[in-house]
């Protein structure tokens, strides 16, 4: 019996930073020099890991509880989708994120930046998306801070966001930004990406809808990952 | 059509927040199926290990089929067994993985493909994953026959597909398969267009 395999789209040109990108000094002996080998697409691209709704407990998509106290910082609600190409909804998905606390320093034993961890502030968090795609976070804002890329350079303020779709060929690591920062403009792993629309859709948008008084900004950031070719019965309707 | 999310990297920092040492062992229920152990290390263009990756495996369990809906052939699910799991590399850029030896399933056309685990790579330096799959060198017959190696003209490139043989241990124990990634350079491996 042969399986039907839907194939998934094929990514515009533009829209995917390359692997070789001097600028960023990690990329030099860490990029493959050799083309990529073509894939079709089959069972083993198109299927992928599964988390049960059970898997994430709410509390999990909470950072500011998971300490003793609150963690300093400017609060943030952070809401959004995962939608495929064809804006359809990415149900019951793992959304994994982790980010620094408010002075630009993270939990991790090899971060050494001269910046105070937050004993309330561990700053990973995770969340399964709901029927219509839809996930919210609460955290707080992290400071950027500095990293050895070139002298002087500094990180823009980001949030880390690992998701996985319907298939393997869905998998996606991003980052998120926020909008006005300064330091978009000189940072070389935002700017490796070549499309400017492709660079935009990774900057959170201010909405003052979301935002709630005298507690917490909001943020929407919606990610979109590839999903299956439609058919032409479904780009009729 | 919405044009997709651009990538970046996973960056330094993310072990604390992304590393379930559980999740490197796929085989921790009792699915059915030979128990083998894929091991290995990440090195860069220098030679160097990679202490900073993050690997992903994605497999069919042992009929050849794989825990997810699209999965419609008519083999049995093993509910034991999910196909996923998660290591990071050590200080000497080392990773291992417990699973099942994964079964044949087929390509787009119906062809048998080798038993092989989908592989992804993330690091800092990759702005976006590399992605590569791992076939076990005691398959001979069905690694000649199997689409993606045979299209690859290359003995080198096809052989960096392909996981070896450990010689086994005294003590016994699972069978261990090793499979280096080297992410550039003469022997790098080979990455894949999906």
């Amino acid at each position: 019996m042969i399986a039907s395999v839907r194939p998934y789209e094929t990514e515009p040109v533009g829209n995917q930073p390359p692997y070789d990108f001097p600028a960023y000094t990690s990329t030099i002996k860490r990029a493959p020099k050799r083309p990529l080998l073509h894939v079709a697409h089959s069972l083993s691209e198109i299927t992928g890991p599964s988390f049960g709704a059970n898997w994430s407990e709410p509390s999990a998509s909470d950072l500011t509880h998971q300490g003793k106290g609150e963690p300093l910082g400017e609060r943030i609600i952070l809401e959004g989708r995962v939608l495929d190409g064809d804006g359809r909804p990415v149900r019951g998905t793992l959304l994994e994120l982790w980010q620094a606390n408010s002075a630009g320093r993270y939990t991790h034993e090899r971060d050494q930046h001269d910046a105070p961890l937050d004993p309330n502030f561990r700053g990973a968090g995770h969340a399964i998306t709901d029927n219509d795609g839809a996930f919210r976070f609460l955290t707080i804002k992290p400071g950027a801070y500095p990293w050895r890329n070139s002298h002087n350079a500094w990180r823009p303020a980001h949030i880390h966001f690992s998701v996985f779709g319907a298939g393997f060929a869905s998998r996606l690591i991003t980052q998120m930004y926020f909008p006005g920062d300064p330091l978009l403009a000189l940072d070389p792993i935002y700017n490796s990406i070549p499309d400017a629309g492709a660079r935009e859709r990774l900057i959170s948008r201010y909405d003052p809808d979301l935002s709630e008084s005298e507690y917490a900004l909001g943020y929407r950031f919606d990610i979109v990952l590839r999903g299956p070719k439609s058919t032409p019965l479904e780009n009729r309707t | 059509m919405s044009a997709t999310s651009a990538s970046q990297t996973v960056g330094p920092f993310f072990k604390y927040a992304l590393d379930h040492p559980t999740w490197s062992d796929l085989a921790a229920d009792g699915p059915l199926g030979e128990r083998i152990r894929i091991v290995g290390r990440v090195l860069d263009g220098d030679g160097a290990p990679v202490p900073d990756a993050m690997l992903e495996i994605w497999q069919a369990n042992a009929a050849g089929k794989y825990a997810h809906d699209e999965d419609t052939q008519d083999k049995p699910l093993d509910p034991n067994f999910r196909g996923f799991g998660r290591a990071c590399t050590d200080d000497d850029g080392r990773f291992a993985f417990v699973t099942v030896l994964p079964g044949v399933v087929p390509d787009a056309t119906g062809a048998p493909q080798a038993p092989h685990a989908n592989l992804s790579i993330f690091a800092r330096g990759l702005l976006k994953r590399l992605v590569t799959r791992i076939y076990f060198a005691d398959h001979e017959r069905e690694n000649e026959r199997d689409p993606l190696l045979r299209s690859i003209g290359d003995e080198t490139v096809r052989a960096s597909l392909v996981a070896s043989l450990e010689a086994p241990s005294a003590a016994g124990g699972e069978r261990t398969y090793r499979f280096n990634v080297v992410l550039q350079g003469a022997n790098e491996t080979a990455f894949l267009d999906v």
